[in-house]
């Protein structure tokens, strides 16, 4: 829950944020450009020193979605027990954002693994480069117009006999 | 013991530095005792003093976060079973109450009350199988057979409950599956009576065991801003004296009526862990002995008027209607009605704040089923807290982080 | 010609001589990658207790094993491990496909989940379930010693042995798993 306080600084500090409320969630859309000082304000001013997630959603089949990648930042305070869900949209060609991970160490691995699944690259990260898939891999897994069963990576292996060994 | 409490040796910038000749690098796992399941680190060794460590994951990735755009909202509980299959229960749960979040559904108090036990049984489960695989990394075998034999009791549990003995998909929208029988409760109050006297052996061996304690105490220290800042949860931040539990802070389910404490310390080393999961398996006894108590009688599982939740099975076979609710919930395109919204629900899991970011589009299928993973999170302080310590170490921090493979990797 | 042996003699073939000793001394090499993993200790712990059937010596080298127990799904980065590991233990050796996920790939149809580990290395006994039960565990290793006893030569014929000429040239084909450069810096 998101305190009337927190709501109504925010909105004197970035009047341009559009806030919706969804089962008690408070949800803000940022700017692309302002995406990095906005979190950081949550930081510093608000004290949301949680960073609970960062995760990403591709909107290509979606229903009246207007663009096609939506990140996600879920912060959370652990002094007040507040909780806010920051979203940012983004669209081909320009897939990349700021990295937080001056914020927030935690930030490291999660924005490697929005860049192994989504392939969105995160500026200013120490060491950006696949977590879960092997190196070799391509594509990116969890975009929409990527296969379930994959494109035949997986059985791309030699294969060992019983006298083979 | 090393004589001084500051590590003596010299630090290097490994990324930028001309490499130096007395620094050697070791491969450690993927396929290791000590690493429990499946995960590799490279490590960066002067002598026996861990340098650097860098974590190579992904051994065991197997697509789950696909599979839950793929499967509908019931079926996909069998995936989560095996995400943290040490605590599947917690994992239903907290996959469940996103889902019913989603939903906007609110449980009746029975079903309430059921989940909340099942959650904290699965928080013993988790913590003896943690704490006897620190245990059993220091050396101490005696103690992993006192925890994995109390496993076998929750596991006979969970058995009679649904059938299964710890890949339980125990909950459905709405509800849980199975109702309590009298054996079930039975068994839990047989099992509340006989596992304190087991908890009190169980510390009796190690908490002031010579060699545990020296090879536990100061190691891998987290303070309590790091664990902040690097987005640890549950026994592994309370342990730095972080004292945020969702139990407390966001009650969820029945905990509101529920009296327990949050088990919280300040030192952050592996020690302080090992306390923290024992301290918190006598507060979950507490929280099942409540529960059990005041059980509230009717149904478990939201009205079948609302077509929400399988109707039971007794009701299938036997009439027509209960036929055809579980027809069209199970068919595709006729089942659940999600709204177009996306949110994001958490649990105190074992382990750390397990959630689940859901977006719905409408449909039976979750259009994007994110999973917020606290092993994964956790192995990522890993190489931060090993940095000067010993290769011995190693495994204790590794069992103390309670890292999960199939939960780290999904 | 009549010989008079002593009643403790017993007078069989070599090849059964070996296998009965291959077969009750059977050293597990747990390759536990998943919830499969979590059944195999609870087999060896002590409410089910494999040692019952000479099993029970679990051996994290795979240069002293000789049964290799696939308890849970191989993935993609997983599997040239795993064939790694086969290459590293010594004949004559079996393996076990424990559980749905190693057999089939299970309920993983999914991009990276290698759809059953036959298809890369052979595997003797097949458990169903997911994951099975340690019961289901027990007789696997049950059938498989009956396997050994009936099937087994001295020389390891079954295992066509005599074409070492085909072991080394796997060998060199075989990728070498490197670890990657940015890890070596």
């Amino acid at each position: 829950m998101l305190k009337t306080t927190t709501l109504e600084a925010m909105l004197a500090a970035y009047p341009e944020l559009a806030v919706s409320e969804f089962r008690g969630g408070t949800r803000v859309v940022a700017q692309r450009g302002k995406l990095f000082e906005t979190l950081q304000w949550f930081l510093c001013q608000r004290g949301f020193d949680l960073l609970v997630d960062i995760t990403c959603v591709d909107y290509l089949n979606y229903r009246d979605a207007k663009d096609r990648f939506g990140l996600v930042y879920l912060l959370a305070s652990t002094e007040t027990n507040e909780r806010i869900t920051i979203r940012v949209y983004l669209n081909e060609p320009e897939l990349s954002v700021p990295s937080v991970v001056s914020l927030w160490e935690g930030a490291n691995w999660m924005e490697r693994e929005v860049f192994d699944m989504f392939g969105i690259v995160f500026d200013g990260h120490p060491d950006l480069r696949r977590i879960l898939m092997p190196d070799e891999f391509t594509a990116y897994p969890l975009r929409k117009d990527y296969p379930l069963q994959g494109r035949g990576e997986r059985h791309n292996f030699p294969v060992l006999r019983r006298n083979q060994a | 013991m090393a004589p001084t409490a500051a590590p003596t040796f010299q630090t290097h910038d490994l990324a930028h530095d001309e490499p130096v000749d007395y620094i050697w690098t070791l491969n450690f796992g993927p396929q290791h005792p000590a690493t429990h399941t499946t995960l590799r680190l490279v490590l960066k060794l002067d002598g026996e003093r861990v340098v650097d460590a860098m974590p190579d994951i992904g051994y065991l990735h197997s697509g789950f976060e696909k599979i839950g755009e793929h499967l509908d909202y019931n079926q996909y509980v069998t995936v989560t079973d095996r995400m943290n299959y040490i605590s599947p229960m917690a994992n239903n749960i907290a996959w469940h109450g996103a889902v019913e979040k989603l939903l906007g559904m609110e449980l009746p108090p029975r079903a309430k009350y059921i989940r909340t036990i099942l959650a904290e049984l699965a928080r013993i489960s988790d913590h003896l199988l943690c704490n006897g695989a620190v245990g059993l990394d220091t050396g101490a075998f005696t103690f992993f057979l006192y925890g994995f034999y109390q496993r076998e009791v929750l596991y006979d549990i969970f058995e009679t409950l649904c059938g299964a003995r710890f890949t339980n998909s125990y909950t459905r929208v709405g509800g849980v599956s199975q109702d309590f029988t009298p054996l079930v409760i039975e068994k839990i109050r047989t099992f509340l009576k006989t596992f304190p006297k087991t908890l009190e052996d169980m510390e009796r061996l190690l908490n002031r065991n010579r060699i545990f304690v020296d090879r536990t105490k100061g190691v891998g220290v987290l303070t309590k801003e790091e664990a902040t800042n690097r987005s640890a949860t549950g026994p592994i931040a309370r342990a730095s004296g972080v004292t945020r539990d969702l139990r407390k802070d966001e009650p969820y389910l029945a905990y509101a009526d529920m009296d327990f404490k949050v088990c919280c310390m300040k030192s952050g080393d592996c020690f302080a862990r090992y306390l923290v999961r024992m301290a918190e398996m006598r507060e979950s006894l507490k929280i099942v002995a409540q529960a059990l108590e005041n059980l509230p009688s009717g149904p478990v599982n939201v009205g079948q008027d609302e077509r929400t939740a399988l109707p039971d099975k007794g009701l299938v076979y036997r009439s027509i209607e209960g036929a055809i609710a579980h027809f069209e919930l199970t068919m595709t395109n006729r089942g659940f009605e999600t709204p177009h919204e996306e949110c994001y629900s958490a649990i105190e899991a074992p382990n750390g704040e397990l959630g689940f970011y859901l977006a719905g589009d409408g449909t039976d299928v979750a259009y994007r089923a994110r999973c917020r993973p606290p092993s994964y999170i956790h192995f990522a302080i890993f190489p931060h807290l090993i940095r000067g310590h010993t290769l011995s170490d190693v495994v204790a921090v590794l069992g103390s982080l309670n890292v999960i493979a199939a939960e780290l990797d999904r | 010609m009549a010989l008079e042996l002593p009643e403790n003699v017993v007078v069989s073939k070599l090849d059964s001589l070996a296998n009965w000793c291959r077969k009750n001394s059977l050293w597990p090499m747990p390759f536990a990658t998943a919830c499969c993993g979590i059944e195999l200790m609870a087999t060896g712990a002590s409410k089910h207790d494999l040692a019952r059937f000479g099993a029970e010596v679990f051996r994290f080298s795979p240069r002293q094993c000789d049964l290799m127990i696939v308890a849970g799904r191989v993935v993609m980065k997983m599997l040239p491990v795993l064939q790694r590991i086969w290459q590293q233990m010594h004949e004559p050796k079996w393996c076990i496909s424990m559980g749905a996920c190693a057999s089939t790939g299970g309920v993983f149809d999914t991009y990276s989940v290698v759809q059953g580990i036959d298809r890369f290395i052979p595997v003797d006994m097949y458990i169903p379930g997911c994951p099975p039960r340690p019961e289901q565990l027990i007789q696997a290793i049950i059938d498989l010693q009956d396997k050994i006893q009936n099937e087994g030569t001295i020389t390891g014929e079954e295992f066509e042995l005599k074409s070492r000429q085909a072991t080394k040239r796997a060998l060199i084909e075989l990728p070498v798993i490197q670890t990657p450069v940015h890890l070596l810096r």
